[in-house]
C-alpha cells in the first residue's frame, strides 16, 4: 500500500524536473526498482495511472528495470543470488549476508518534450 | 521551528510562484534528462532534518512497530505509569482514524498527540516532523512514536528515530520473522507479548526468537506481559540505558 506514496514522490520529482526544463510533457518515466527494497513494481504501475491525472505527466510511460538481489557471505565470501527471503549464506548457511544490489528504488530518466 | 519540508502548514514559508526574469531556450522534439533520485529521498531528508532536532534536544526516540493488536498501546499504558515520574516522556500516535488510543494515553497525563493517517497505512517524516510542534522537546526526555499497526509498510520509513522496536504478541504465531522479515530486519528489539498466554498457546517461543535471529541476527529480544508485569524491568533497563546514552 506505501507504493501510493512512493508513485507520488515519483510523479513530483518527475514533474518538478520537468518544469525547471522547460518542457510541456512527459513522455516517458524510467525507474529502477531493486527486489529487495519491499516495493511491488506491479503496484506502482497501478498507482501511476492514477496518479499523474492532471499532471505533466499524464499519458506518460512508466519503465521499470526491475535489479535481482545480489549478496556476498561475510564468512566464506561467496557472491550468490538472493531474495527478500534470503536470511544466511546459501554455501555455508552462515547468517551474515551483506547486500550488494537489490536494495534500489530511484527515479534514472525521463523523456520530456 | 520546523524542518522545510516544502508543505503549506502554517508554520511554513506559504507557497508562492517565482518570477521568471529570464528566457528558457525553446527546445522542440522529445530530449531525455538523467537523474538520479531516490525516491525515497524526500522522507529520508525529512527524518534527518527530524533526527537533528530530536539530536539537539537530547531526546531518546522509539518507534514502535507491530501488526494491529499486538498490545503497544498497553505497553505504552503501562510503562508510563510504572515510570511516572522517573522521566518526561512524549506520545504520538498514529492510527489510520479514532482518537482512542491518545485518549487512553492522556489518562496517563502523558503530553500526547494523535495521528490520523486516513487512506495511509504508515506514520512518515513528514507526520512526525509536525506532529511533534505539539510538544516542548526541551522538557522532554522520551519521545515514544506508535507507529500504524502494519508489519510491512512502516518497516520503509525512517522518522528519524534511535530505534525501531518491533512488538510480537505470541497470540499471532512464530513464523511473523520470517513472514515480514523487512520489519524484523529494521527494528533493533523485539518485544515479545503477553507472555502470561504462553501455557494456553501452542506458541513456540525460542523458535520464534530463532527465526528473529535468523532474519536479524543482531536483534535485541525482550519478553515481557504488559498484564502480568512480568519481564517490564528489561525494558525499563534497556529504556535506561537509551536514555542515559542520550545525556553523555
Amino acid at each position: 500500500m506505501h507504493e501510493l506514496g512512493i508513485t507520488q514522490n515519483l510523479v513530483e520529482i518527475a514533474a518538478n524536473t520537468a518544469r525547471a526544463n522547460g518542457a510541456a510533457r512527459v513522455l516517458s518515466v524510467s525507474v529502477t526498482i531493486g527486489e529487495l527494497a519491499g516495493v511491488i513494481p506491479e503496484a506502482v504501475e497501478f498507482a501511476f495511472d492514477v496518479v499523474t491525472r492532471g499532471t505533466l505527466l499524464e499519458g506518460a510511460k512508466l519503465v521499470i528495470q526491475r535489479i535481482p538481489g545480489r549478496g556476498r557471505c561475510a564468512a566464506c565470501g561467496t557472491e550468490s543470488p538472493i531474495d527478500q527471503y534470503t536470511f544466511s549464506c546459501p554455501v555455508c548457511d552462515a547468517p551474515a549476508l551483506d547486500r550488494l544490489q537489490g536494495d534500489e528504488l530511484k527515479i534514472t530518466e525521463l523523456e520530456i518534450e | 521551528m520546523c524542518t522545510d519540508c516544502g508543505c503549506a502548514a502554517p508554520t511554513h514559508p506559504p507557497d508562492h510562484e517565482h518570477s521568471h526574469n529570464h528566457d528558457h531556450g525553446h527546445e522542440h522534439g522529445p530530449r531525455s534528462l538523467k537523474i538520479e533520485e531516490d525516491l525515497l529521498a524526500k522522507n529520508n531528508r525529512l527524518a534527518t532534518g527530524n533526527r537533528q532536532r530530536f539530536q539537539k534536544a537530547g531526546l531518546f526516540v522509539l518507534n514502535l512497530v507491530s501488526s494491529p493488536g499486538s498490545g503497544k498501546t498497553t505497553l505504552l499504558e503501562r510503562t508510563l505509569a510504572d515510570l511516572q515520574g522517573k522521566y518526561s516522556f512524549a506520545v504520538l500516535e498514529g492510527d489510520q482514524q479514532t482518537a482512542n488510543d491518545a485518549e487512553r494515553i492522556a489518562v496517563t497525563g502523558t503530553p500526547v498527540y494523535q495521528i490520523n493517517t486516513g487512506a495511509g497505512c504508515h506514520l512518515d517524516a513528514h507526520m512526525v516532523g509536525h506532529g511533534v510542534d505539539h510538544f516542548d522537546l526541551d522538557q522532554t526526555e522520551i519521545l515514544l512514536v506508535e507507529n500504524v499497526g502494519n508489519l510491512v509498510c512502516p518497516a520503509s520509513f525512517d522518522l528519524g528515530e534511535d530505534h525501531k522496536v518491533v512488538v510480537l504478541s505470541v497470540t499471532e504465531g512464530e513464523d511473523k520473522p520470517l513472514k515480514y522479515p523487512q520489519m524484523f530486519q529494521a527494528a533493533d528489539l523485539m518485544i515479545v507479548n503477553k507472555i502470561d498466554l504462553l501455557p494456553f498457546l501452542s506458541f513456540e517461543l525460542e523458535k520464534c526468537k530463532g527465526f528473529a535471529r535468523q532474519v536479524n541476527p543482531k536483534i535485541r529480544i525482550l519478553e515481557l506481559s504488559c498484564l502480568s508485569g512480568e519481564g517490564m524491568e528489561g525494558w525499563y533497563d534497556w529504556l535506561e540505558e537509551g536514555v542515559n546514552r542520550k545525556k553523555q
